[in-house]
């Protein structure tokens, strides 16, 4: 019986071979070479990195290039979603090319990246660090080794509703769940407000859950990886963080569709005035305050360090850094580039153009910045008592663990203890090496 | 694979018919000759059909063999290198915490295929009898059939997130609060009710280019005989279409069964309830474990060869069959000079 249809059989292969095809070759043998000493080279270069939004980074690139004809740098944009620029990079690193010199990289790549040995280790000696914040700096260092300079840096922040706590008759942001709680039920007194949410942090599957666990372990004074680099959640802090989260959501004092809301619809959430305190990343406070009617709370919030269990919370830290490729051409260049972007006066620049946080302390306290970032010092020291995500070579799996066990407590899948067990066990065989 | 003994055997048959009527006239040196023509003539596409078929899937099987050195050394640097760890990578899949994920995906996958398919063949069927009919503005009506269907998946995956998040048209048109775009039974649905939204127009489009064939007498002649539009649709339209509409149910099948993009936009990645086995391939790729992931592929290959292999047995989806019906009836019935001509 040959009743295969024979062009049938050939689609079929087609089809199927199609989807194998996608899963390229690796045979990874990385350079030898990353030690400081290797920064030689002076010639045109690539910059890479996520979408320009504002187009500022091209006006500092032209800057460069007006005064370094020779040195000339070119962008490369790579998508929006981090996961694919992480991709792109990992692509450009596994097959040795030199068609990246400058990688634009997210905090939490640096100890995947310089263990695979991608990055070119740099000269502390030659980078001014002394004036950038400390918790950022560490994000761009591998067992004390500098790989990447802090560009850029995030942290989150306790948005408030200043006029509901006002008529509520407190004059004080809360340092503690509890002031947060009570502070909440006397606004939910106020005939305005009954059916508003008290509080939201993110808690939805994804980078944000782990990131929420970051705090709230943190601020119960835990950590998820320990000093020592093994996992710790199985002590008591751990314990008490995840069930601030666990409590928070099952108390409804957050929204039921909080397990469903990312960064941008927990925005909305808070614009649309539903909302008395909510964790977000300083980007909000804008967007938030713009008085074209997109947001309720204009000139109605204001921001405060995050609470923790007995007193003030811990923050986890965002950002960016900026690296250099093992497989790059003009390294040289590559550093002075670095040196050029982390600068005072690009970071000045460019945060007047993206709001996004610059790295360097001073700006923090410059009275013309504050004016126009009003939440600038409150980020400040947000940042500097900040804890970075858990540092692992596996960054992937470790995430996607620890959004699990955060997951399943959250939505009463599984009991707090049982999740941070099962976390303990996978995290132990996630970081054995390390 | 297939593929290339597929198309040798087509050749050799293509070259068998003609040998024995040259042969009754006594020319063999000839028929040697023609079939080394027909070798010649197929070789290019032959060469094609490696590369970039025969070439990839088996470079992906030799990848799922190896794996990538993964442990760090005393400063930190992870030890390089590719070593040969023989199935391991396949033993992996059904062991552990790796065992539950991958039952979950299969689960899944399997799940989405059936209810999708099925549900798109019916709704698909109907878009193509509404199109078949001839009424005024049935050109836009076609056009706007398609739209689905010419949408990018991961920007309809992006419209029906809008659609399902919690304050979104879903559930203010239900008058509920579900949480479609949470980990659980809700994002399934709201999965396959996207999915069949834009795939139905497939379905549609090809059953149509199959009504089209369907001569307007035979249901003249159905009508004159007094047969309900029940009875034609029975046993003249589908009988009649069941040769496209089983190439188009093929060809969905196959494709729902490597979905990635439209679960992965919807509802995210590392969501159990959602989660396809090429998302598990995406996530080990994703994590530099190369290896596991085209171990992953690998399965899902074989799976989605026996479910195509099993429906085109069962139901004799016949992509060419019409051509080799002819060719048999011609060599049934009229052997001689004709045969000939058929047979080159």
């Amino acid at each position: 019986m040959r009743r295969i249809p024979r062009i049938g059989g050939a689609v079929v292969g087609a089809v199927l071979a199609l989807s194998l095809a996608g899963c390229g070759g690796d045979d990874g043998d990385g350079a030898s070479g990353t030690s400081a000493a290797d920064l030689q080279g002076r010639g045109p270069i690539t910059f890479v990195t996520g979408k320009d939004r504002s187009g500022n980074l091209q006006k500092q690139v032209d800057g460069w290039n007006a005064e370094h004809p020779d040195e000339k740098v070119r962008i490369i944009e790579l998508p929006d979603e981090p996961n694919e620029q992480r991709q792109q990079m990992i692509q450009n690193a596994t097959t040795k090319s030199d068609a990246y010199t400058v990688l634009n990289l997210d905090v939490v790549w640096t100890a995947e990246f310089a263990a695979n040995r991608w990055l070119t280790e740099l000269p502390k000696d030659k980078i001014d660090l002394s004036k950038m914040l400390p918790a950022t700096i560490k994000t761009g260092q591998y067992r004390d080794r500098l790989y990447a300079v802090p560009s850029t840096s995030d942290a989150g922040m306790l948005y408030y509703r200043e006029d509901l706590l006002e008529k509520a008759g407190i004059s004080e942001p809360p340092k503690t769940y509890q002031q947060m709680w009570d502070a909440c039920e006397k606004v939910k007194d106020l005939d305005e407000a009954k059916d508003i949410d008290c509080f939201f942090t993110e808690v939805n599957k994804s980078e944000s859950m782990t990131i929420s666990m970051v705090e709230a372990i943190g601020s119960a004074g835990g950590a998820i990886i320990g000093p020592d680099g093994k996992p710790a959640v199985n002590t008591p802090q751990a314990k008490q963080g995840l069930e601030f989260l666990v409590k928070a959501y099952a108390d409804g004092r957050m929204p039921k569709s909080a397990i469903t809301l990312d960064t941008e619809g927990g925005r909305r959430y808070f614009q649309d005035g539903k909302l008395v305190f909510q964790r977000q990343w300083p980007y909000q406070y804008s967007l938030a305050n713009e008085d074209d009617g997109s947001s309720k709370v204009a000139g109605k919030f204001a921001v405060a360090p995050l609470p923790g269990p007995d007193g003030p919370g811990v923050s986890n830290l965002g950002g960016h850094n900026l690296a250099i490729s093992a497989f790059a051409k003009n390294k040289a260049t590559g550093l002075d580039f670095i040196r050029y972007l982390t600068g005072a006066q690009a970071q000045r620049d460019n945060l007047l153009a993206t709001s996004q946080a610059p790295t360097i302390a001073a700006l923090y306290d410059d009275p013309e910045l504050v004016k126009k970032f009003p939440y600038l010092p409150v980020l400040k020291s947000a940042i500097e008592s900040a804890t970075p995500r858990p540092v692992a070579v596996k960054y992937g799996d470790v995430t996607a663990a620890i959004q699990e066990a955060g997951y399943s407590a959250v939505t009463g899948d599984a009991p707090v203890d049982k999740a941070l067990a099962d976390l303990q066990g996978k995290l132990g065989t996630l970081t054995a090496q390390q | 694979m297939t593929t290339t003994h597929d198309e040798r055997s087509a050749a050799a048959h293509a070259a068998a018919g003609a040998p024995r009527t040259r042969k009754a006239r006594g020319g063999g040196g000839a028929a040697r000759g023609e079939r080394r023509l027909a070798a010649l003539l197929l070789s290019p596409t032959l060469l094609v059909l490696a590369l970039v078929i025969g070439y990839p899937v088996l470079a992906g099987f030799r990848e799922s063999l190896y794996a990538r050195g993964e442990g760090l050394d005393e400063n930190g640097f992870v030890v390089e290198g590719t070593r040969f760890v023989g199935l391991d990578n396949y033993t992996a899949i059904f062991s552990g915490d790796a065992a539950d994920a991958f039952w979950n995906a299969f689960g899944n996958t399997t799940f989405f295929t059936f209810t999708t398919v099925i549900l798109e063949t019916v709704i698909g069927v109907g878009m193509a009898l509404i199109m078949h009919q001839a009424f005024r503005g049935r050109a836009f009506v076609r056009a706007s059939i398609l739209v689905p269907w010419a949408i990018p998946t991961a920007i309809s995956g992006l419209l029906w997130r809008w659609i399902f998040q919690a304050d979104g048209a879903a559930n203010a048109v239900l008058r509920q609060q579900i949480l479609w775009t949470a980990d659980g039974f809700p994002a399934k649905l709201a999965v396959i009710i996207a999915e069949v939204w834009k795939t139905s127009p497939f379905i549609g489009l090809l059953v149509l280019a199959g009504l089209q064939m369907i001569p307007k007498d035979v249901y003249e002649a159905a009508r004159v005989d007094g047969a309900s539009a029940w009875q034609q649709f029975r046993s003249i339209t589908l009988p009649l279409v069941k040769p496209a509409l089983l190439v188009a149910v093929l060809f969905r099948m196959l494709d729902v069964l490597r979905m990635f993009d439209l679960p992965a936009v919807l509802i995210g990645v590392n969501q159990d309830s959602v989660e396809t086995l090429t998302m598990i391939a995406w996530f080990e790729a994703s994590n530099l474990r190369y290896g596991s992931a085209a171990a992953y592929a690998t399965i899902l290959f074989g799976y989605i060869a026996l479910i195509a292999y099993l429906f085109v047995k069962l139901l004799g989806a016949d992509i060419i069959g019409e051509a080799r019906e002819q060719t048999k009836r011609a060599k049934r019935r009229k052997p001689g000079p004709k045969r000939k001509a058929v047979a080159s």
